[in-house]
């Protein structure tokens, strides 16, 4: 099974742009219904499907996402 | 979505690097130069060079580049970053030395400083990011755009009789003896942004060996001067800029 990961969205440094939405393999990110201090919808997790590629990360042009994916476990 | 126990320091697997300062990028939503940017400063992080790194800023959307690259920063004068890069160079030859140009800085304004640069094989590293327009005066044609794209100043789009050819600077510049590597990358999806940023990597790499001039282009998107959605835009540069700009290495260096 894929690692799981997970994404931290500093959403009042998004600009909405949606370039990450669409690098996602994993459908987990959206627009958010509300906008942030200078009037975007920021980018927001809408499911916990995320395996920490960082694929949103690596394209999003103001830097906003930091991932996070779980170490591999532990051979015994 | 509630914040997983995933999330801590250890499982830590990207973030902004600090080759870049933590300024709000005054670029439109989803404008392709924030990534460059960030791939630039990257490829600089990996290296460890971020104290020996010297940039030169355009005229152009990216004038304020020096304040996002957390190096040392010139600004120079629309088009003249290649000369002012030339000179920074010489006198610091141990330096890593990188110009980031849009093609109205580079390709119009800028054209002779670009050509004799490249001609005398400065070993600099030029970042040419290649939008088809004058962004940041308004979406002027340029002479990188396309025919038949439309431009504040061709609103028809470009007539190749009335307004000449676009300029495919890069090959112009692969054919001078001076330029030891040159190459065309993008930075709109994941794989894209990860190959530029090699291509950038291995082009400061170079800077050490004095082997001649790098030229990395990146074809990026300007969402508002080309008036369309980011997303649009990023298919429109696929489908239409690709196809005149072809990615991948135009000279490689023969080892
Ligand atoms: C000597 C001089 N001529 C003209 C201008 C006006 N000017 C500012 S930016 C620019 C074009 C920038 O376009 P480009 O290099 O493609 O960069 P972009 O904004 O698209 O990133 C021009 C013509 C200037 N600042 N200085
Ligand atoms: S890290 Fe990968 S899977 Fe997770 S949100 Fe970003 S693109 Fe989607
Ligand atoms: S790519 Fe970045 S700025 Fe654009 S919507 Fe996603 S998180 Fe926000
Ligand atoms: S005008 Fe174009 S190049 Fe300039 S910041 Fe906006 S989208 Fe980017």
């Amino acid at each position: 099974m894929a690692r799981k990961g997970d994404v931290v969205i500093n959403i009042e440094k998004c600009k909405g742009c949606e370039v990450c939405l669409s690098a996602c393999p994993e459908q987990v990110l959206a627009l958010s219904n509300e906008v942030n201090a200078k009037g975007y919808h920021y980018a927001v997790k809408v499911n916990s499907n995320c395996i920490g590629c960082a694929n949103c990360a690596v394209v999003c042009p103001d830097a906003v996402i930091t991932v996070y994916r779980e170490k591999p476990a532990r051979k015994k | 979505m509630s914040e997983s126990n995933i999330i801590n320091p250890e499982n830590l697997v990207y973030d902004k690097t600090s080759v870049m300062t933590d300024r709000v990028l005054h670029y439109c939503p989803g404008c392709g130069h924030g990534t460059a940017h960030r791939m630039l400063a990257e490829a600089i992080d990996d290296l460890g060079i971020q104290g020996d790194t010297i940039g030169v800023a355009p005229v152009g959307c990216s004038v304020l580049a020096y304040y996002y690259f957390d190096v040392d920063m010139q600004q120079a004068a629309h088009g003249r970053a290649p000369a002012v890069a030339t000179g920074i160079k010489r006198t610091m030859p141990e330096k890593y030395v990188f110009t980031y140009q849009g093609d109205g800085d580079l390709a119009a304004i800028g054209t002779a400083e670009t050509i004799h640069a490249c001609n005398r094989g400065e070993n600099i590293l030029i970042v040419f990011i290649n939008n088809g327009i004058y962004g940041m005066t308004g979406g002027q044609m340029a002479p990188t755009t396309l025919e038949g794209m439309k431009s504040s100043t061709s609103p028809r789009g470009r007539d190749i009789q009335s307004m000449g050819n676009p300029l495919k600077i890069t090959e112009l510049v692969a054919q001078l003896p001076g330029t030891y590597y040159v190459t065309r990358h993008s930075v709109q999806k994941p794989a894209n942004a990860r190959k530029a940023k090699r291509a950038l990597k291995k082009a400061l790499e170079y800077q050490k060996e004095n082997k001649g001039t790098c030229l990395v282009e990146i074809v990026a998107n300007c969402p508002s001067g080309w008036k369309m959605t980011p997303a649009q835009s990023n298919q429109w540069m696929e489908e239409n800029m690709f196809p005149f700009y072809p990615l991948g290495d135009i000279k490689v260096p023969s080892e």
